[in-house]
C-alpha cells in the first residue's frame, strides 16, 4: 500500500472519529453549553429528586417529597441578590396570578429556595417574598437544614453555584418544574413569566 | 546519541510537568478562570505533548511518516482532537468531572501536541499556510463568540472572564496575522516542500 493511500485511509478513519467525539460531546450537535446540555437532559428523561430536607419561611420543616401529588414550580435563589433573583422573585409574583386558578385549588405550589442558608433565615425569606408583593398565596420560600442537603439539593437540580467575587453569586438562574410524582421534567429562562404559564397550562391538562 | 539523550531528558521533564499541572493546587489556579485554562493550561499541554513526541524512537517515527503524507494525517488528528475544547461544555466538564479531566490531561498532549509536532517537519507549504489562516480565524471566530455572547456560556465562569479571553483571543489573533505579514513579506520559503517527506515525490 502506498503511503498516500494509507494516509487517505487513516484521514478518514480520523475524521469518522472526531465526527462521533464532537457529536457525542454535544449531544448531537444539540447542546453546547452545561446549561443548555442540562435542560435537554432534564427533558428527555425527567429526573426524579431525592429526599430533602428544607426549613419553610414559617419556621417549620419539610421534605421536598411532601409535594408530591401536586405541580411545584422552583427555583433557586439568594436574598441578597440584587440581579437575577430579583428576575426570578418578579416571575414568581407574576405566575401567582397568570395562574392563580391552580395554585388555589392547590395543584400547584410555588417555591423558592435559597442555596444560602447561612444568610437567609426564615424571616429574611418572608421579606424576601414581600419584596415583590407576594400574592400571599401559592407561594413559600424554604432553606436547607445544613451543608449536606445543600449539595444535595445543588446536584439534584443541577444547580451551580460561583462566588461572583464582590460578595455575591452568580448562579444558572431558572425556574424549574416538578410533575406530582417528584420528577424534574422542565425547565424554562427566568424573566420569562408567560412562556412559564403558558407551559405549565399545558402540562396541567396533559 | 547525544541529541537523543537530550530529546529523551526533555520528554522525561514534559511528562513530570503533565503530572505536576495535574495536581490539585496547579489544576486550581490554571482552571480558576476561563482565560488560564484557555490560553496557558490547554496550549501548555499541548507544548509538552510536542516534547514528548520528539523522543519518539526513529524507527516508530518512519513507521508513523508512512501513515502520514505531507503532514496530513497529524494535522488532521491535532485539528479534530482540539475541537471539543471549543466547546464551553467542555472547559465546564474538565473542571466539574474526573474522568473529562483525565482525558483532558492525557488527550491534549498526546492527541494534538504529538501529532501536530509530529507532522510540522513532513507539512509542505500549502497545507502550513492552510493551518496559520485556520489559526487565525479560530482565534477571531472564538473570540468574537466570548465578547459578544450576552450571557456567561460556561458555569464555571463569569462572564467578565469570559470577555476577557474574547479579547485575549482577538489580540492573539491579530498579533498571529501580523507574524505571518512579516513572514510572507520578508521571511524565507521553501515551496517545494519540507525536505523531510521525499520517499516516492516524483
Amino acid at each position: 500500500m502506498s503511503s498516500l493511500l494509507r494516509t487517505l485511509l487513516l484521514d478518514l478513519f480520523i475524521v469518522a472519529a472526531g465526527g462521533a467525539t464532537l457529536h457525542a460531546a454535544s449531544d448531537g450537535l444539540r447542546a453546547f453549553t452545561t446549561e443548555s446540555a442540562r435542560r435537554l437532559a432534564i427533558r428527555e428523561a425527567p429526573r426524579a429528586l431525592p429526599a430533602l430536607r428544607l426549613q419553610a419561611d414559617d419556621g417549620s420543616f419539610i421534605d421536598l417529597r411532601d409535594y408530591r401529588g401536586r405541580w411545584l414550580l422552583v427555583d433557586f435563589i439568594y436574598t441578597r441578590c440584587q440581579s437575577y433573583c430579583s428576575v426570578l422573585g418578579g416571575d414568581f409574583a407574576q405566575l401567582q396570578d397568570r395562574l392563580a386558578q391552580p395554585l388555589a385549588q392547590g395543584r400547584l405550589h410555588l417555591l423558592s429556595i435559597s442555596f444560602d442558608p447561612q444568610h437567609d433565615d426564615p424571616a429574611r425569606l418572608v421579606a424576601y417574598r414581600r419584596r415583590f408583593a407576594d400574592r400571599g398565596h401559592g407561594w413559600s420560600a424554604a432553606r436547607p437544614v445544613d451543608a449536606a442537603e445543600l449539595a444535595t439539593l445543588t446536584q439534584a437540580f443541577g444547580i451551580k453555584v460561583i462566588a461572583d467575587g464582590q460578595g455575591g453569586y452568580v448562579h444558572n438562574a431558572s425556574i424549574m418544574l416538578v410533575d406530582p410524582q417528584g420528577r424534574l421534567v422542565d425547565v424554562f429562562d427566568a424573566g420569562a413569566a408567560g412562556v412559564v404559564a403558558g407551559a405549565v397550562q399545558q402540562w396541567l391538562l396533559r | 546519541m547525544s541529541q537523543q539523550r537530550h530529546a529523551r531528558a526533555r520528554a522525561a521533564i514534559a511528562l513530570l510537568t503533565v503530572v505536576l499541572l495535574a495536581t490539585p493546587p496547579l489544576r486550581r489556579t490554571l482552571e480558576a478562570s476561563m482565560t488560564l485554562q484557555m490560553l496557558v493550561q490547554l496550549p501548555l499541554l499541548a507544548l509538552l505533548g510536542a516534547w514528548l513526541a520528539a523522543a519518539l524512537p526513529a524507527r516508530l517515527g518512519t513507521a508513523l511518516a508512512a501513515w502520514d503524507r505531507g503532514g496530513c494525517s497529524g494535522l488532521l488528528l491535532a485539528s479534530v482532537a482540539a475541537l471539543p475544547w471549543m466547546l464551553p461544555r467542555a472547559l465546564d466538564a474538565a473542571v466539574d468531572l474526573p474522568w473529562v479531566a483525565l482525558v483532558k490531561f492525557a488527550g491534549v498532549p498526546l492527541l494534538i501536541g504529538a501529532p501536530f509536532a509530529l507532522s510540522w517537519p513532513r507539512m509542505g507549504f500549502v497545507l502550513r499556510g492552510v493551518f496559520c489562516m485556520e489559526a487565525v480565524a479560530t482565534c477571531f471566530r472564538l473570540g468574537w463568540l466570548y465578547l459578544v455572547a450576552p450571557q456567561s456560556l460556561c458555569s464555571n465562569y463569569l462572564i467578565d472572564d469570559q470577555r476577557r479571553l474574547g479579547q485575549w483571543l482577538l489580540a492573539i489573533g491579530l498579533a498571529l496575522c501580523v507574524a505571518l505579514l512579516g513572514k510572507l513579506l520578508a521571511g524565507r520559503f521553501d515551496t517545494r516542500g519540507s525536505g523531510a517527506d521525499p520517499p516516492d515525490r516524483p
